[in-house]
């Protein structure tokens, strides 16, 4: 099988805290992860979750207190590594004194392109993001959207096989959401693998062949949205009323929440119609039915719950 | 698939890349404006020398120049110098550049680079405004003039020395404290001497072996002072200079290379 | 806040800076003349160690001995502005700049000029200055200048010639020492040369120093030295005619017309010199030239 493009073993980070450093405090553990060339491939998890110090780790800004990774088939302690990789950070911020024309061919200047080259690059990039007319503005004066978009083109600028890219979407308006969206299929379309991380479900459907899901430090599960958009209608939640003289079946109260007057159940999807039946056996009167939608976390909770607690974690079928 | 960029800068470009870029962004900073102010004390005390003392023109412009030069270079080489590597932690645009292909030492080669060549240039456009001021007050330059060109080069190497310290500590400690260790160890250094005196004047000989060893430890910022030399027009021996810029070199390097080590193992938050 | 009333306020800073700044300007002024009234202010120098101010001026020791090198013009100057004769802060500041810059040559020659005069003009201490000087030669040994102030200092203020020969004679020893130095150290011990020596000693100084007030005192005692000088000779010359015609002569013009002087002798205003009752030589009256007595040899002096 060929080198995966990334490929973490066992990845782990501990920061000391306390007065002395006594208290260890895992911000990740034991991470293994594969993503393959050519994959779009989301990280995801709430905020805190370790996604960007899982990055991190990867740029070799922190060190690891376990375990190694590789891209490319090169150690991330390996700087000749860094050829191969363009990085978003999370809220980049850049050399306000520079323009934004001057960001772009100082970085340049560390993949040894050629003046010529490196001046059509430059130009190139900055209209792909759409900062042409802002390339002589000194980024001090750019807006956030406008150093998401910096921060792009100096990540892709030297066609670098895998890109990671930390909340790329973050700060910028739907417009901007969906160059970047374009960008990224773009990058895919031409054969790079990109690794993004992201706590909006909704971007990471869209794009990614694969993701993997971060809470807590620990990886929680792995697998293609598929599995997200088909468990989508995981059931529906049903507001009712007791109607006049009637009483509510007791096997709908115990599964019920009352507020006031009115109630509220969760129902599987399996169990729609039986549930409705026993709301019409009561003349119960129905206030709204509304699909429920899981979050994120239930999506995988859910996952790990239908597999017993693993040394690994699951991976579905790839795609 | 198109094609990587597959080669990196060889050698010592990479610093040189750095190095050019903390160049440009002390330009950018506007920090070079402490020539003006430079400029207007010069031009004040070279028309106002004669009124205030009489024989000592020459004299005193020299030491007033070259004080200055020092005195302006150490607040730069310390100002700018805590910043250096703190700054880009605290902005994070280390996180962008570290994602290249670039080691951290070589990053802080070329931050120092930057630095000292920042301080070069304004050393060298300060000697210019010391000679115009030179040539005003006394009409013509002497042979022994030389020696304030030494002088000033025992001040850039005294800055060099300051500012490897500054770039020291700003890998760990914020601004303000690494400001404080490093005017705290440039004093001591110029008191190296008296601190090995003291212990000698004791005659115990622990306190001797202690402050010998520290006077060997410090830097000894006493041997790059040649601004009385150079306002008297003696000559200053080219074993001096010799001595001197291998004493920095030496020291400079002993310094960086700790503060590449550790630098090179710290996390980013 | 509105446009116009952000104006009015930039306009109302404007107007009312500079007057405020008059305003206190005159208040400063006001508190200086209060604490000027209050109490003379008191002299001082507030570091007397020397060494120690050099270490705390951290490498900056020259320039810190410049500026005290002009805190000493100043303070002389002042002092004969006011005609002052009390210079004792002068001992203290002179040390200090020569411990900063032991080689600032100017600070041991005019320091050894103001320590050396008698009192208005100086500090009245010439055994001060001398060792002040010889202070300036162990620090600078190639400096023949410092020989000729020593040697004069020796001459003209302490009587002291063999001292001051010797002097004149290291100096002239000195590479770059021009000749005339030699031959002073040796007319220095011929008595009967006093006056001439004195002249060419004076005359050394008012060429080659820059300092006005140092120039002034020159030409003053070259005045002096001249009047005396033309006195002697008038003296001699009266003894001449009295052995030639058995009585004084009543002027300089019986002088002349006896052939004994080719021309009557003027003083520096322009008047004739007269002879006194006691038969010397002396100005007239009417005439506006000053001159002071020579330092006369001293026996010792009071501590001050």
């Amino acid at each position: 099988m060929a080198d995966p493009a990334i490929e973490i073993l066992g990845l782990t980070k501990d920061y000391h805290v306390g007065f002395l450093r006594k208290r260890a405090r895992r911000s990740l553990d034991n991470l293994t992860l594969r993503v393959e060339e050519g994959e779009i491939f989301g990280f995801l998890g709430p905020n805190g979750a370790g996604k960007t110090t899982t990055i991190k780790l990867l740029m070799g800004l922190i060190f690891p207190t376990a375990g190694t990774a590789r891209v490319r088939g090169r150690s991330i302690d390996d700087v000749r590594m860094h050829r191969e990789i363009g990085y978003l950070p999370e809220q980049p911020y850049f050399y306000d004194y520079l323009s934004a024309r001057e960001l772009l061919d100082y970085y340049a200047r560390f993949s040894g392109f050629g003046p010529a080259e490196r001046r059509e690059r430059v130009e190139r990039f900055l209209a792909r993001v759409g900062l042409s007319d802002a390339a002589e503005l000194q980024l001090r004066k750019f807006s956030k959207g406008m150093l998401q978009r910096a921060g792009i083109a100096q990540a892709i600028l030297h066609d670098p096989q895998v890109v990671f890219l930390d909340e790329p979407m973050s700060g910028l308006d739907p417009v901007g959401r969906r160059e970047v969206r374009d960008i990224i299929l773009e990058l895919k379309r031409q054969g790079h693998t990109v690794f993004f991380s992201t706590h909006i479900l909704s971007d990471a459907e869209m794009l990614c062949d694969r993701v993997a899901v971060l809470v807590g430090g620990k990886l929680r599960g792995v697998g293609s949205p598929d599995e997200i958009v088909s468990m989508e209608m995981a059931g529906m939640e049903i507001l009712f009323e007791a109607r006049e003289g009637r009483a509510i079946s007791p096997r709908l109260l115990e599964r019920a929440t009352k507020t006031g007057d009115r109630y509220r159940i969760e129902v599987p999807e399996t169990e729609l119609y039986s549930a409705l039946e026993l709301l019409r056996s009561c003349d119960a009167r129905i206030l709204s039915m509304q699909p429920l939608r899981p979050t994120l976390e239930d999506y995988f909770l859910r996952l790990v719950d239908q597999n017993p607690p693993p040394s690994r974690p699951v991976e579905v079928s790839a795609r | 698939m198109s094609a990587t960029a597959s080669s990196s800068p060889m050698g010592a470009a990479i610093p040189g890349i750095v190095a050019v870029n903390t160049f440009r962004e002390a330009i950018r900073d506007r920090i070079l404006y402490n020539l003006i102010f430079f400029a207007l004390v010069m031009i004040a005390a070279a028309v106002l020398v004669g009124q205030i003392s009489i024989g000592i023109e020459r004299i005193v412009i020299i030491n007033l120049g070259l004080s200055a030069i020092s005195v302006f270079g150490l607040v730069m080489a310390i100002f700018i110098g805590v910043g250096l590597v703190y700054k880009e932690m605290e902005k994070r645009t280390l996180y962008s550049l570290l994602a290249k292909p670039v080691r951290r030492w070589e990053f802080l080669a070329g931050k120092y680079a930057g630095l000292l060549l920042t301080l070069a240039a304004n050393t060298s456009l300060m000697l210019l405004g010391l000679g115009a001021a030179l040539l005003y007050v006394s009409r013509h330059f002497e042979r022994a003039d030389l020696s304030i060109l030494v002088a000033a080069y025992f001040i850039l190497l005294e800055l060099a020395l300051v500012t490897a310290l500054a770039l020291f500590f700003s890998c760990f400690s914020s601004p303000m404290l690494s400001a404080l260790f490093t005017l705290g160890i440039y004093i001591v250094g110029v008191f190296a001497q008296d601190i090995r005196n003291i212990g000698l004047v004791t005659k115990n000989p622990a306190l001797i072996s202690a402050t010998r060893t520290l006077y060997y430890l410090l830097p000894n910022f006493h041997n790059f002072n040649a601004i009385a030399a150079a306002a008297h027009g003696e000559t200053i021996p080219g074993s001096l200079v010799a001595q001197n810029s291998l004493y920095t070199l030496l020291y400079v390097s002993l310094v960086l290379v700790a503060a590449a080590a550790i630098f090179s193992r710290r996390n980013l938050k | 806040m509105s446009v116009s009333r952000q104006n009015r306020l930039v306009w109302i800073a404007l107007a009312s800076a500079p007057v405020l700044l008059a305003a206190i300007a005159f208040l400063q002024i006001r508190i200086d003349e209060q604490t000027r009234s209050v109490a003379k202010q008191k002299e001082e120098v507030l570091l007397t160690s020397g060494p120690l101010l050099k270490k705390l001026s951290l490498g900056y020791d020259s320039l810190l001995a410049d500026i005290y090198w002009t805190r000493v013009v100043q303070y002389y100057g002042g002092k004969l502005d006011m005609m002052d004769p009390h210079m004792d802060l002068l001992p203290a500041l002179l040390d200090l700049t020569t411990t900063l810059d032991p080689k600032l040559i100017i600070a041991y020659r005019y320091g050894g000029i103001f320590l050396a005069e008698r009192q208005p003009v100086g500090y009245g201490r010439p055994d001060l200055a001398a060792e002040f000087v010889r202070r300036g030669l162990a620090a600078n040994p190639n400096e023949w200048r410092l020989d000729f102030d020593l040697g004069f200092i020796y001459f003209w203020q302490m009587r002291d010639y063999a001292k001051a020969s010797a002097a004149f004679l290291d100096g002239s020893k000195i590479p770059g020492a021009p000749d005339w130095m030699a031959s002073m150290a040796a007319r220095m011990a011929d008595r009967s040369k006093e006056l001439e020596n004195a002249r060419a000693l004076w005359s050394e100084i008012y060429r080659s120093t820059q300092s006005p007030k140092v120039k002034a005192m020159a030409l003053a005692r070259l005045t002096t030295l001249k009047v005396l000088m033309e006195e002697g000779w008038l003296n001699d010359e009266y003894q001449e005619y009295l052995r030639r015609f058995g009585r004084p002569p009543k002027s300089t013009e019986d002088l002349k017309t006896a052939g004994i002087i080719p021309g009557v002798p003027i003083d520096p205003a322009g008047f004739a010199y007269v002879f006194g009752p006691d038969g010397k030589a002396r100005l007239d009256p009417r005439s506006p030239v000053v001159i002071e007595p020579l330092p006369e040899a001293p026996s010792a002096f009071p501590p001050h």
